[in-house]
């Protein structure tokens, strides 16, 4: 699936413009294909606990909710942004201490007003993911 | 003693810090509030929290619940969980409550539901594995 010009740009919108993502920082990065990828640099007030010093799982999830939001948009873009319906999320391994985190999420299918997501986050290999997500979004767009 | 490990929890947290939620023992286990704050909101058309802060929030209160009554000390890591989204979450308090379903020696089940004004309306409901540390 690919996107309008328009769709493309409110997915990239949301990486920033959402306070939730401003306040964490959340860095876009490519979105092509109904791929959306994005990452957030390590910061010492996101970290799960002082001794580990990796970031918070409520972030992983918080990343992979979100990059899945823009993926759907990025194919259809409405009045309003998605919404998710469910999320199901595997944490293979904690994020690496101090290590940025990259997530990518994949929309891979628009049946009626459902959208699936699947993806993952990782830390410096792709192919060594952190966590994995497949998902389901409300949408009420139209094909961009 | 459980007020003490929760309390614990949040404070060795940078990132329930950043969260603002608070954790209090309660009769049969944790009640756990998230006040309103704007850094919290995923969605400024409606107005609602965003969905991650909201699974954040229940994994956290999965923990906790695990934390006062199972005899761990070190707070569980959270191994798989699933997020169901039922009503958007207003710009308001949040409160959450977990169920220990199966408590193991390795693994534990744990369901959790958040709802704001009306307990009877959850806004989501996590289902999750955790291993216990």
């Amino acid at each position: 699936m690919t996107g309008s010009d328009a769709a493309l740009a409110a997915a990239f919108g949301m990486a920033t413009t959402v306070p939730q993502a401003a306040a964490l920082g959340f860095e876009p990065g490519t979105i092509a294909d109904g791929k959306a990828m994005m990452s957030l640099p390590w910061r010492a007030d996101l970290v799960e606990d002082d001794s580990s010093q990796a970031l918070a799982s409520g972030i992983i999830t918080t990343m992979l909710d979100h990059c899945g939001g823009m993926a759907v948009t990025a194919v259809k873009v409405g009045q309003f942004h998605p919404a998710t319906l469910d999320l199901r999320i595997d944490f293979l391994r904690p994020a690496a201490a101090r290590a940025a985190v990259t997530v990518q999420v994949h929309c891979y299918r628009v049946a009626g007003p459902i959208a699936y997501v699947r993806g993952e986050a990782w830390d410096l290999d792709p192919a060594d993911p952190i966590a994995t997500v497949q998902g389901a979004f409300v949408h009420n767009g139209v094909p961009a | 003693m459980s007020q003490d490990k929760l309390s614990a929890l949040v404070a060795g947290s940078p990132y329930l810090k950043f969260l603002g939620l608070e954790l209090t023992a309660v009769e049969g286990g944790v009640l756990a509030t998230l006040p309103f704050s704007p850094h919290l909101v995923g969605n400024v058309q409606l107005p609602a929290l965003h969905g991650g802060v909201l699974a954040a929030f229940m994994e956290a209160t999965a923990k906790a619940g695990l934390l006062a009554l199972a005899d761990v000390n070190t707070p569980p890591v959270a191994s798989n969980v699933t997020i169901d989204y039922l009503r958007s979450g207003r710009p308001v308090l949040t409160y959450a409550r977990a169920r220990l379903v199966k408590v193991g020696r390795r693994v534990s089940n744990v369901h959790v539901e958040a709802w704001q004004e009306d307990v009877t309306r959850p806004v989501a409901a996590l289902r999750g594995h955790f291993l216990m540390g």
